[in-house]
């Protein structure tokens, strides 16, 4: 039942960045009014080079107080301890109830090694390979505990069946993990990663283990163009139809509502600008605009960065996705609970069970 | 002349990984649901309690070189889960166990300061350091400090981290910072504005004499396992004596054993209660375990219920990894075995008997009192409560002796301030920005 290709469900994202934010009242309530649009996830972009919050802090500050929403807070995995993060990300997962992603990137200045003091900066390619080793690692922790190790037999007096944990005992280039994590198995098996595949040196990490690429794109075939490279890729990884699901990305400017959408923007396109594709126009072409691309099969969604963060998301919310929802091509209420069941992505099989074996 | 009562300060232990963690009790409720961390937060909140503290562990424990089994495993990542309860509480302090040797200070020091923003000033961090191989593996780092580099490691950490939380202003103006010491090479700038408390609450909790001398240095509270009256007396003193040196008063560092009650209409009825938790904490597997862990040796032919081995025990044998280590075994084995002939006492009944570290057991009026004098009596500021079930092991002590501490006047009766420092009574760190 799950649409592989052509048009399946369509998915809405939106980031919830605002410049230097740290009070967790606005962040609560820009994640609570995508919830109420019933968008699929939210991000929250994190970055060494620039001051704000701990992303994943802020996204664990806003669980409990949503229900349904995706969070997605952007790790980096150049300066981190791989093992920190996959806790961190499966924790995000048991405090949300299975609603974790997380959106992977890399450390790349001088000016961010310098902060940490152990390495120097090195190249995109460089850092976009340790990056695919610690999503890989990270799925083997999420995977040493299989789903139902605890078993609080006390009759034995064992709390669990160790045979149902595993050492990973991966070694990468730059960094080798024992395992297995400390943190059960999170609710979503895997929390959802997904990676910006704009740029080439992260497409082969997107197509190998992202569910979710983002593409910033001026036009559908564009973005089809980058979706089905990663797919022939991500086929060659024997991976499945389907994935990773490719959401284009663009900013969002719908301060002049009123109006139609400025000549070249709109019903023509975005505009190519130093931030990435940028529509400025209404909510309603907006969704004109998101429906052609959709119905054009270059997109499975899209994923919408507002300008002015209140603002647009509130027009994104009340025009755009109300207008998508009436002509039926968006959800009117969350059918599932998972950000996976959300995206319509199946709870992966744990690689140890599978195998059946002891580590 | 009149005396005036000092209060008690009180924070919640949550009961994950640890052997006092009673998880066949029919009671007992997941280690890893957010909803159990919600029971419990609530309820010290409800208790008007200082703060809530996470433990933390970055390898499982192995046995006989496997994963052990017999206790609570799994747990979630102590900073995610706080910024979440930040969330369902108002005024409880948040406190994050750390370890300073797998973490660096640039990234750390942002996510502490990132909780105490989001939680309107109510962080803390319980800093701790290892030097163990065999956690190593898990990280980049590898184990490699020697035991003598860890407090180094650590103070340095907390310098530089308290460098990094002076050099943002409230309005999220930034000082470049340069760091150059002996562990850490660091410059740049932070990127989190000074946050409500200024530094979150340092807690430390070693009990050497450098772990004391690094406490007096820098700490903000003591986190010690001192539980008798006097043993509590001797530890306060020496360490309250120490802060002169470095131009700190008494009030300035909060003395919190870590303690366990158990409660009972009667002294009868709560020694009664006590023992069976005894008997649920130190099951018959975990009796040999414990065995095994002071003889170094396999002891699993062994019945729990007969006698001890009569064979000595082999010296550092290792066989148990990732837990602290049990010192002179070749002393403990002796003083178990007297135990043992003494009272006629099982394997079993002995490792009960010598591993028993409840602390307070007896009616409310009785432990309010004993709580009470070990605060007038110079032995602790205050308690760090260590409940033995998961979601429902607050619950007792809330309801029924908070009360009387504060008809005692011996508690607080309401929040005064916001953050945890004013909860404590520690003054604001003065500002360089």
């Amino acid at each position: 039942m799950s649409p592989s290709y052509g048009r399946g469900l369509l998915h809405l994202a939106a980031a919830i960045d605002q410049p230097a934010v740290f009070d967790a009242g606005s962040h609560v309530e820009l994640a609570r009014l995508a919830e109420r649009g019933g968008l699929d996830f939210v991000t929250l972009d994190d970055t060494f080079a620039r001051p704000g919050p701990d992303a994943l802090c802020v996204l664990s500050r806003v669980a409990p107080a949503t229900n349904r929403v995706g969070l997605v807070p952007t790790v980096t995995t150049t300066h981190t301890e791989p093992f920190h993060v996959q806790a961190a990300v499966a924790t995000l997962d048991w405090v949300s109830r299975g609603r974790a992603g997380w959106r992977i990137d890399v450390s790349g200045t001088e000016g961010e090694a310098r902060l940490f003091g152990r390495r120097h900066a090195a190249a995109p390619d460089e850092l976009w390979r340790e990056a695919g080793e610690v999503a890989d690692v990270a799925a083997r922790l999420w995977d040493s505990w299989e789903d139902d190790a605890e078993i609080r037999d006390a009759p034995t007096g064992r709390f669990l069946d160790r045979d149902k944990l595993h050492h990973v005992d991966f070694a990468g280039d730059s960094f080798s993990v024992k395992g297995p994590s400390i943190v059960p198995r999170p609710p979503q098996g895997h929390p959802v990663r997904v990676v910006d595949a704009t740029e080439g040196h992260a497409r082969p990490v997107a197509a190998r283990y992202a569910d979710v690429a983002l593409v910033q794109a001026v036009s559908p075939a564009q973005a089809a163009a980058v979706r089905d490279e990663l797919r022939r890729r991500a086929r060659e990884f024997g991976r499945g139809p389907g994935t990773p699901r490719v959401l284009a990305s663009l900013l969002i400017d719908l301060g002049d509502g009123e109006h139609a959408a400025e000549p070249g923007h709109g019903g023509g396109g975005p505009r190519q600008t130093a931030q990435g594709p940028l529509y400025r126009g209404g909510p309603v072409d907006l969704a004109e605009l998101i429906a052609a691309w959709y119905k054009d099969g270059a997109v499975d969604g899209f994923h919408l960065t507002p300008a002015e963060p209140r603002r647009d998301l509130e027009r994104l919310v009340n025009g755009t996705v109300a207008l998508l929802q009436h002509r039926g091509l968006f959800r009117t209420f969350y059918p599932g609970s998972t950000l996976r069941e959300h995206l319509g992505l199946a709870r992966p099989a744990n690689r140890y069970a599978v195998a059946g074996g002891a580590s | 002349m009149t005396v005036r009562r000092r209060r008690m300060h009180l924070a919640a232990h949550f009961p994950g990984v640890n052997s006092t963690t009673v998880w066949a009790d029919p009671r007992s409720r997941s280690q890893i649901e957010f909803s159990s961390f919600e029971h419990l937060a609530r309820t010290a909140e409800r208790g008007l309690f200082d703060f809530f503290f996470l433990a933390e562990g970055l390898r499982l424990r192995e046995h006989k070189g496997r994963i052990h089994d017999l206790d609570v495993v799994g747990r979630p990542e102590s900073l995610t889960v706080l910024n979440a309860l930040a969330g369902v509480t108002e005024h409880l302090g948040l406190a994050a166990t750390v370890n300073a040797t797998f973490n660096e200070p640039y990234e750390l020091a942002r996510r502490l300061a990132t909780l105490d923003h989001l939680s309107g000033g109510r962080a803390a961090w319980n800093v701790v350091t290892s030097s163990d191989a065999f956690t190593g593996e898990n990280f980049r780092r590898g184990g490699f400090l020697d035991r003598a580099d860890r407090y180094t490691r650590a103070a340095e950490f907390i310098e530089v981290a308290r460098e990094l939380w002076d050099s943002g202003d409230s309005d999220g103006v930034f000082r470049p910072f340069a760091h150059r010491g002996q562990h850490f090479d660091i410059a740049g700038e932070f990127g989190v504005p000074r946050s409500p408390q200024g530094h979150p609450v340092v807690i430390q909790a070693g009990d050497s004499d450098e772990g004391r001398e690094f406490a007096a240095a820098t700490a903000d509270v003591v986190f010690t396992r001192h539980g008798t009256l006097e043993a509590g007396r001797s530890f306060y003193a020496d360490v309250k004596r120490r802060l002169a040196r470095y131009g700190r008063t008494a009030d300035d560092l909060k003395i919190m054993p870590g303690v366990t009650v158990v409660l009972g209409d009667t002294a009868a009825e709560a020694q009664e209660r006590a023992a069976g938790i005894r008997r649920q904490q130190v099951s018959p597997q975990n009796a040999i375990l414990a065995l095994e862990q002071v003889w170094g040796a396999d002891l699993s032919s062994y019945d729990p219920d007969g006698p001890l081995p009569d064979f000595d025990p082999v010296p550092d044998s290792g066989i148990s990894q990732g837990r602290t280590r049990r010192g002179d075994t070749v002393a403990i084995a002796e003083k178990w075995r007297a135990l043992s002939r003494e009272k006629g006492l099982s394997i079993r009944q002995t490792v009960i008997e010598a591993s028993a570290r409840q602390s307070f057991i007896g009616t409310p009026e009785a432990v309010a009192a004993e709580l009470e004098e070990f605060v007038t009596r110079d032995a602790a500021d205050g308690f760090i409560l260590v409940p033995h079930l998961t979601l429902g092991g607050l619950d007792e002590f809330v309801d029924r002796v908070v009360p009387l501490l504060q008809e005692r006047g011996a508690f607080r009766t309401e929040y005064r301030g916001a953050t945890l420092r004013s909860h404590l009574g520690l003054s604001d760190p003065a500002g360089r920005g």
